[in-house]
């Protein structure tokens, strides 16, 4: 395979990796805490169609994305009440989000835009545009280096570079600091966390909000930076695959990031047969190349290649007392 | 124990729900311009005004029947089943095989058969997920999930590659003979002067969904298994002590629900298509968690659910018809349903068991 194949395949594994990394890293934060949360795709959608809608009306990509993340905010909050304060049961509640998130998205959109479920072609600023770093143009002659550096590192949109620092962050702030430590804790023994006199529904609220701006983030990108507006149904079970990574991360922030940029890298090589076919051999059999996410992720849980054990206290809502 | 009487818990909280579930709805009707009340006539005249409009509500209702009991049976062993999409999907694939490898005499053999196949191929996908579930613990929400996305993958391979008919174009399996046709409502109920259901899709098969109520009533409250079922849903470590396998129920459990959910395809890919396409389930099996959570999990309330969400969903086809209100309409209702019944159930219950506490003291005061 040629460098410059090689190059740009890796530069769309970037791409499509970066929804799922935001919405991995989302679950992470939710899934620590002991929530569940099923409804990444919901939130991703919800976001995607309401930064879409307002970056067109208002022509800026950036009072999208506070729409944005407001609509994954609200549905994250309807999660938390359910889930937190009624102590509902948190896989009901993410399942009804992701069809509130479906149905709303595409009701609003009809009659916002009347363009059957979808937002007009996104142009200019309420787009957000690539960015080339420093010296990109400059070193792009040089052999080997150059390539990479003007293919691969350069040439993002914002969003791509803000979700990469967001893995070094959330490792940070889950194993260096306090707060990350009582998170953790809060998921795997709400009791001990609770007798040293921390709130635990403060606590679980605020992951369930970490977890909505996360995946609201994803949906942003996914309406106005990796494609150019709301299209029905357009977070396409990225949410699932984000829940995939997660646990094939088996919960640990750098683990998600390597898991979300193999699950991209599947995504990307599917988008490119012909390159598949010629550096293998043989022809791969494209639906086999979309379930392969989901397999290995069965896979994993099934515990043939390691052992998924999900934070302990996860998916139970905490009784301070009976 | 139960502060609230048994008449509040089986038809005061779930009215409740579906009240505050149509209430949203209305809103959202209101938000986008358009009037609720005239929805609502459009909706009750579409799907419930003419015998074509029954056809197709009790066409609905027959899947939703199936793929409510696929959920409520697994709800009864503590088992979230997600995947009766998958399962239903995969039902339609052993509708398909044995509808045209078979030469059937007659359409009712056929339907015996097609029901077999379609429960085998339902139960085997579930059977997947089960065993991971009782042996390695791998969650079976997740794994029924993934499981979803990959029928939906195996029937995309099969339907553009091995079942296609050479020359077509379409990613469909050819028709099936016309012994396997199911005789539709139109069939049954016409006389030879008035035609009733023209042209609706109803088929038998509603009686067979109809059917598969009672005997799953009969299995979850008259037998040794449903017992042992139940037991294990209400504590897994009593069901151990008393000798019960959680092993064997949680994989008996998940294949009469895989079953179940595969045998909807008897109504939509024989019933109706009378091939098998891409997408043929349209999230029924989605629908049949909304339905076992209204219908609280008994097979009587999963009958009245499912035809109330087959109104919802012909009325929501109307609607889409006659009104700027788009059919993902129904999806958003569908999603307040299970929000409400299902995982608000509590904000629901707790001012209703408040009042109830209140009006026995009361009561008690005078007495």
């Amino acid at each position: 395979m040629e460098l410059l194949t090689l190059l740009q395949i890796l530069d769309s594994t970037v791409r499509l990796a970066t929804p799922l990394l935001l919405a991995c890293l989302a679950g992470l934060y939710s899934e620590r805490a002991g929530i569940f949360d099923i409804g990444l795709e919901g939130k991703m959608l919800a976001a995607a169609f309401l930064s879409g809608a307002v970056a067109y009306t208002s022509g800026s990509a950036w009072i999208g994305l506070f729409a944005g993340l407001g609509a994954s905010l609200v549905l994250s909050t309807v999660h938390g009440v359910a889930s937190i304060t009624y102590r509902g049961n948190q896989l009901i509640s993410g399942v009804a989000i992701n069809f509130l998130a479906a149905g709303l998205t595409v009701v609003v959109a009809q009659s916002w835009f009347g363009q059957g479920g979808r937002t007009p072609q996104l142009v200019g600023d309420a787009r957000f545009e690539p960015i080339t770093l420093p010296f990109a143009e400059a070193l792009r002659e040089v052999p080997v280096i150059g390539p990479i550096y003007y293919e691969l590192v350069s040439g993002h949109t914002s969003l791509v570079y803000i979700a990469l620092l967001l893995v070094p962050l959330t490792w940070m702030l889950l194993y260096r600091t306090r707060f990350g430590l009582r998170l953790r804790a809060v998921g795997e023994n709400p009791a001990s966390v609770d007798t040293a006199g921390i709130s635990v529904i403060g606590l679980r609220y605020i992951s369930v909000i970490i977890c909505g701006l996360l995946c609201g983030l994803a949906g942003v990108y996914l309406a106005t930076a990796l494609q150019a507006g709301f299209v029905k149904d357009m977070s396409a079970g990225r949410g699932f695959i984000a829940l995939a990574a997660l646990i094939f991360a088996k919960w640990r922030p750098w683990h998600a990031l390597y898991a979300c940029l193999l699950f991209g890298f599947l995504q990307a090589m599917a988008l490119r047969p012909d390159v598949l076919e010629s550096s293998l051999g043989f022809k791969v059999n494209g639906q086999l190349l979309d379930a392969l996410p989901y397999i290995l992720t069965v896979v994993i849980l099934a515990g043939f290649v390691g052992k998924a054990i999900p934070p302990r206290a996860g998916g139970e809502p905490y009784v301070k007392e009976r | 124990m139960d502060i609230l009487p048994k008449w509040a818990e089986i038809i005061l909280v779930p009215l409740i729900s579906l009240f505050l579930a149509a209430l949203i709805s209305a809103l959202v009707i209101l938000a986008i311009g358009e009037n609720p009340i005239a929805a609502l006539n459009i909706m009750v005249t579409g799907a419930l005004g003419s015998t074509y409009g029954w056809g197709y509500t009790l066409y609905y209702a027959t899947n939703f029947m199936f793929t409510g009991l696929a959920v409520a049976v697994a709800f009864h062993g503590r088992l979230f089943n997600i995947g009766g999409e998958g399962q239903a999907t995969l039902g339609g694939l052993g509708v398909a095989l044995v509808c045209l490898h078979i030469a059937w005499p007659h359409w009712s053999l056929a339907l015996l058969g097609a029901a077999g196949g379609a429960a085998l191929f339902g139960a085997a996908w579930a059977a997947i997920p089960a065993y991971l579930q009782a042996k390695r613990g791998s969650h079976i929400v997740i794994t029924t999930i993934m499981f979803n996305f990959i029928s939906a993958a195996v029937l995309n391979y099969l339907l553009i590659g091995a079942m296609k008919p050479i020359g077509s174009m379409e990613p469909a399996t050819s028709k099936f003979p016309e012994t396997t046709h199911l005789p539709t409502f139109q069939d049954m109920f016409s006389t030879a002067d008035i035609v009733l259901f023209r042209g609706a899709p109803a088929n038998v098969s509603f009686f067979v969904a109809a059917f598969a109520c009672f005997a799953v009533w009969i299995l979850i409250w008259h037998t040794r298994l449903g017992y042992e079922i139940r037991s294990f849903g209400h504590s897994e470590s009593a069901a151990k002590y008393a000798g019960i396998s959680p092993t064997k129920i949680i994989m008996v459990t998940m294949m009469i629900s895989g079953a179940l959910a595969g045998m909807m395809a008897t109504n939509n890919v024989m019933g109706e298509a009378e091939r098998l396409i891409l997408g043929s389930v349209e999230g029924a099996g989605f629908i049949g968690i909304a339905v076992a959570l209204m219908g609280r999990s008994h097979p009587f309330g999963v009958f009245v659910a499912a035809i109330l969400f087959g109104f919802l969903y012909q009325g929501g086809a109307e609607l889409a018809l006659w009104t700027g209100i788009p059919r993902e309409l129904i999806v958003v209702i569908q999603a307040l349903v299970i929000l409400f019944t299902g995982a608000l159930d509590n904000m629901v219950r707790m001012p209703l068991e408040k009042l109830f506490l209140a009006l026995r003291r009361t009561s008690k005061v005078e007495a």
